[in-house]
């Protein structure tokens, strides 16, 4: 297949980017083609005759190369596992499968292009219309419309590949490789700034490597050249190829994308030498297979020598359409004319040297249509027609025969990044082309992009915004560098390079197959305001956004209006500059999680692990299958015998000072400052409207210092209200966030105190010198320990805190010394359950975001005659209202009953009157137990309410007295 | 990502810091009315323009202030905390107290 098209590879062109050694085999639509290394997809096939890469969205047109950079949707192409591939930026690989997109059946034969011969019914605004009116219509379309909407085909089975993130600092960034931003770079590096130079494509050189400045660019192309080893030679310059700059945001925040790693970049300042866009020539047929920008020609020739065409036509309005058209001639292409819009042609070297080769010069012509072949749909004629007005021209014209037809009619600066930091491009009617009017702080721009077209003023202008970025950041310098009198902004861009056709086919954006009557009809609907316009219509909405059609529609759209182009102004252009995967913004999983000193013993006991916050913590200890049976073993040893739990992830807040006790008397609902030291308290928390936020025990252990517990999830804003209270009332204390530094274990059952006996020897454990809520300070295992009486789970028990880094010791040692006992360990479940037993509320379970404490019966912990608490003022309020629910415990009556689920709904006659938050079946009581909201008057004992299941049936509880187990707590004060 | 500048810890990524709402002058809770009260909790400025607000750096836990123009986000300054409260708070003498 590739040998019969051998001819079109051009010999080797100075600094072309494929690499002849290397030949690589690749498939486009089943058929096996063979590149060169360096290739791009879109090259490949080029040079092997293939000009139809894909479909248009709306009317299936086929479609091929326009730019040849990447800008543009013709080129998008489906690889397996990834669509909307760009061809025109891809490399080939060996055995890389290619298909086109797009289609019904193939790319050449697609059996979903009749939809152009109804192109007169698919008005601009089809969609929108077709929601409404007439009635029906959407019913029937939307079946149509939803089958060929969207680009390309997902791959739900692909897999995900490997994406990371990096971050990156400078002082300079400067975005683009191209004469002005090497400049730049080269200016700020050499004041002592370390510079990031960006740049999209795969090699330095910008415009310098496919543009041609001269009739002899000889000395040009050696000064691109020197200005390329000159950065890649200097210190202070890292340069990233193939890398975009994908957006602009506050504070020169920069995310760039370079393969498959998202670099997120800060800079001190940035240079934006972002270039500027080729713009397309508007005329009937301006996108048939053949029809290209001027640019794309020569990189096609420059970049990856191939030859575009045998025959071109080249239709422009500056100096740089010659430039292309001699670039064609010394690659051996036949140039048949060319036109140029402009009715006096300026005096212009390149001019004469293409006059010179004999090549036919048509002043003041346009291109009034180009004519298709029937069978390949590529470019055979030009009509060339002499232009009498703006946009029109006369009936009377030439044909000339071509098989390419470039157009280089002007350009539009690449103003995308600036106008995301905030900057404003306006409209100039002495260049015909929008320039920047506003640029924001730390920033600057340079090259085309800031309307400098002549080379010596880009070189000087890149070298000055260098050099000012490194001095707004102090960097030593020299004196200021000048700039060039004549940036070469004039006469580059044509006015008006639009020719609407009665027969339409002209289009001004070609992703979404818009012709001139489309966004003249949308106007004439009222939609005349720039950013209606876009959306009514949706130009400049496809993947280009708008890189070759905004300018066109506002030049029409002012044209239509009767105002400047100015006046009509641009859309915002918003991040992201080019499409970007979703992969690269998800990146790998850094979801932090912590594990507790004693993790490893856990996963080797075969624990189930489970998340409580960022926090691995035991479940339960054994097989998932045997879950019931094991969580009520793990309760029943701790009721019967002894069990340890791993409590390290609960959170531990010291509090050291004078006006601790003070402190705490403010932050909890309950009374501290007379609490003696040796002893804990509960403490329960509230917010300012009085609901419970977090509950724990405030443990003395010194007239100025308190170890306070917090829950696992809640101790993070438990610590930051702490210092945001403070932080007002300067009270004199410190706060520590413990809660790392200690691990915890928890020991209880009725065999703990003996257990424990033969690890600690300087601590008095008796009931009568230890009781139940006193807290000591003690060895365990020769670890140095914080032990606290607590009854959480309602037997006599030992909280043990010991470092962090003595936990594991800790947790082997009690094991051991335990092992006579029967000692085993339990499980956040097996707690769960026995905490449930005792009525003990878990906050964020039984309580929500409304809760406040009389609901949930925790009056009991509110002093009420304290000056101020936090909530407590708002607590006072909702006590003079009626409550509106109440939490109770409950069990079923009804042995057979199943176990209601938490959020299981109470009712009564069809109304919702709370929701169950905690059920299990008790082995203790050996019964199903239960806490629940009820409406008030359904929260005496002895009430009946109906609880709704899962399925809807209704299950009866009755409210019964907390707590379910050891009401007089004999058990937990032994 | 924008900068903000921690009078602690230097200039930093706003996502390091959260914001703490509008700082507000509790009403004194033995005197206000239960309508001062439910204001202060539930009702907040919303001001277009100059706004000073709490503001946490969330890995050091420092509470400060930032003066910031809604309108624009821009930054205008931060400062410690204590600058704007300068003096220990008491509600009532402790022996008071229970």
């Amino acid at each position: 297949m590739s040998a019969a098209s051998d001819d079109l590879r051009l010999p080797p062109q100075s600094g072309e980017w494929i690499d002849r050694s290397e030949e690589i085999s690749f498939s486009f639509e089943g058929l096996t083609f063979t590149g060169f290394g360096g290739d791009v997809i879109a090259s490949a096939l080029a040079a092997n005759g293939i000009r139809m890469l894909s479909r248009s969205f709306k009317y299936r047109r086929p479609r091929g190369i326009l730019t040849m950079a990447g800008q543009d949707a013709n080129t998008l192409v489906q690889l397996p596992g990834e669509p909307n591939v760009l061809a025109d930026r891809h490399p080939i690989a060996p055995g890389l499968e290619v298909m086109g997109q797009n289609y019904t059946g193939s790319l050449k034969f697609d059996r979903g292009a009749y939809i152009e011969r109804f192109a007169r019914f698919l008005p601009v605004g089809f969609y929108y219309k077709t929601f409404y009116k007439p009635r029906g219509a959407w019913k029937f379309w939307e079946p149509i419309v939803r089958a060929r909407a969207g680009l390309g085909k997902i791959d739900e089975s692909a897999p995900h590949g490997y994406y990371d993130k990096a971050y990156d600092f400078c002082d300079v960034a400067v975005v683009g490789g191209g004469p002005a931003g090497m400049s730049a770079a080269l200016a700020a590096a050499e004041a002592g700034a370390e510079v990031l130079l960006f740049e999209e494509h795969v090699r330095l050189g910008g415009s310098g490597t496919y543009a041609r400045f001269a009739a002899d660019d000889g000395d040009n192309r050696k000064r691109i050249a020197d200005l390329i080893a000159a950065v890649e030679g200097e210190a202070n310059i890292r340069v990233m190829t193939d890398a975009t700059c994908n957006g602009l945001f506050v504070d020169n925040w920069l995310p760039v994308l370079k393969d498959k790693r998202l670099y997120k970049v800060r800079a001190g300042r940035v240079v934006l030498a972002t270039g500027s866009i080729e713009q397309p020539a508007i005329f009937r047929n301006n996108d048939l297979l053949g029809v290209m920008q001027g640019s794309a020609a020569q990189r096609l020739i420059r970049q990856y020598a191939v030859k575009p065409g045998a025959r071109a036509l080249v239709l422009t309005a500056n100096g740089d359409g010659y430039g292309v058209a001699l670039d064609l001639l010394d690659a051996g292409i036949e140039v048949a004319a060319v036109a140029d819009l402009r009715q006096d042609l300026p005096p212009c070297a390149r001019a004469d040297a293409v006059r010179d080769h004999g090549v036919p010069i048509h002043a003041g012509h346009t291109v009034w249509e180009a004519l298709p072949d029937k069978h390949t749909r590529g470019v055979v004629a030009a009509h060339l027609a002499p232009v009498t007005g703006q946009g029109t021209c006369a009936p009377n014209g030439t044909f000339a025969d071509c098989d390419l037809l470039v157009m280089s009619p002007g350009y539009t600066p690449t103003g995308q990044l600036l106008s995301h930091a905030g900057g404003k491009l306006r409209y100039d009617g002495e260049t015909d082309m929008f320039s920047i009017a506003e640029c924001p702080a730390g920033l600057s721009a340079a090259g085309s992009v800031n309307g400098a077209y002549a080379l010596d003023a880009t070189f000087a202008e890149g070298r000055h915004a260098g050099w000012a970025a490194a001095k707004e950041l102090g960097l030593a310098v020299g004196g200021e560098p000048p700039l060039a009198n004549d940036r070469g902004g004039h006469g580059v861009t044509h006015p008006w390079p639009i020719f609407p056709h009665p027969k339409g086919k002209d289009f001004v954006d070609f992703d979404e197959d818009l012709q001139v009557h489309d966004i003249l009809d949308a106007i004439d609907e009222g939609y005349d305001h720039i950013e209606l316009l876009k959306r009514f219509s949706t130009v400049g909405m496809g993947p280009s956004q708008g890189r070759h059609s905004s300018l066109a529609t506002v030049r029409l759209a002012a044209h239509a209006k009767g105002e400047d182009v100015a006046e009509v102004g641009m859309t915002t252009s918003r991040p992201p500059f080019t499409a970007e995967k979703i992969g690269l913004l998800a990146g790998r999983g850094f979801e932090p999680e912590r594990r507790t000193a004693m993790h490893h013993r856990h996963v080797e006991m075969g624990a189930q692990m489970m998340l409580a916050g960022l926090w691995y913590r035991p479940a339960y200890y054994g097989p998932a299958s045997d879950r019931d049976r094991l969580t009520r073993e793990e309760a029943v040893n701790v009721r019967d015998n002894v069990g340890i739990i791993d409590v390290s992830t609960l959170g531990g807040l010291d509090i050291r000072g004078p006006d601790a006790a003070e402190f705490l008397n403010r932050m909890y609902t309950f009374a501290y400052l007379k609490q003696p030291v040796g002893r804990s308290r509960y403490v329960l928390m509230c917010d300012d409207t009085g609901a419970i936020v977090d509950d724990g025990v405030a443990c003395r252990f010194g007239d100025e210092h308190f170890y306070v517990t917090a829950t696992t999830g809640g101790v993070d804003g438990v610590y930051q209200k702490m210092l945001w209270w403070n932080a007002q009332w300067r009270l004199d204390i410190d706060i520590t966030n413990v809660t790392a530094a200690l691990a915890g274990v928890n020991i209880a059952g009725p065999r703990s105190r003996d257990v424990l006996r033969r690890l600690c020897d300087d601590v008095d454990l008796s009931a009568d010198a230890f009781p139940y809520m006193g807290i000591r300070e003690g060895t365990v295992a020769g670890i140095p320990a914080r032990l606290l009486r607590v009854g959480f789970v309602g037997e006599l028990g030992y909280e043990i805190h010991v470092p962090a880094s003595q936990g594991e010791a800790l947790w082997d040692a009690l094991l051991d010394a335990g092992a006579p006992e029967g000692i085993r360990p339990f499980g956040v479940e097996t707690q769960r359950l026995l905490r449930l037993e005792k009525g003990h509320i878990i906050i964020g379970q039984d309580t929500d975001g409304l809760t406040h404490p009389h609901e949930a019966h925790m009056s009991w912990a509110i002093a009420r005659k304290k000056p101020f608490f936090v909530g407590g003022r708002a607590i006072d309020i909702q006590m003079k209202r009626p409550l509106t629910r109440q939490l109770v415990g409950f069990v079923l009556p009804d042995p057979w009953a199943p176990v209601p689920e938490e959020c299981h709904l109470t009712v009564r006659d069809g109304a919702i009157t709370g929701r169950v938050t905690s059920a299990a079946y008790s082995p203790a009581l050996d019964r199903i137990v239960g806490l629940a909201y009820v409406a008030p008057d359904q929260a005496e004992n002895g009430t009946r309410f109906d609880i709704k299941i899962a399925g809807g049936a209704l299950i009866q509880g009755d409210v019964v007295p907390l707590p379910f187990y050891d009401p007089d707590n004999t058990r937990q004060e032994m | 990502m924008k900068i903000m500048n921690c009078p602690l810890n230097g200039p930093r990524n706003i996502s390091e810091f959260v914001c703490g709402g509008e700082v507000q002058k509790m009403p004194d809770p033995a005197i206000g009315s239960d309508a001062d009260w439910a204001d202060y909790v539930f009702m907040h400025d919303n001001a277009a323009g100059v706004v000073t607000e709490w503001w946490l750096h969330v890995p050091t836990a420092y509470w400060f202030i930032a003066e910031r123009d809604t309108r624009t986000d821009e930054i205008v300054k931060t400062y410690p905390a204590s600058e704007l409260f300068e003096a220990r708070v008491d509600f009532a003498k402790p022996e008071d107290a229970p």
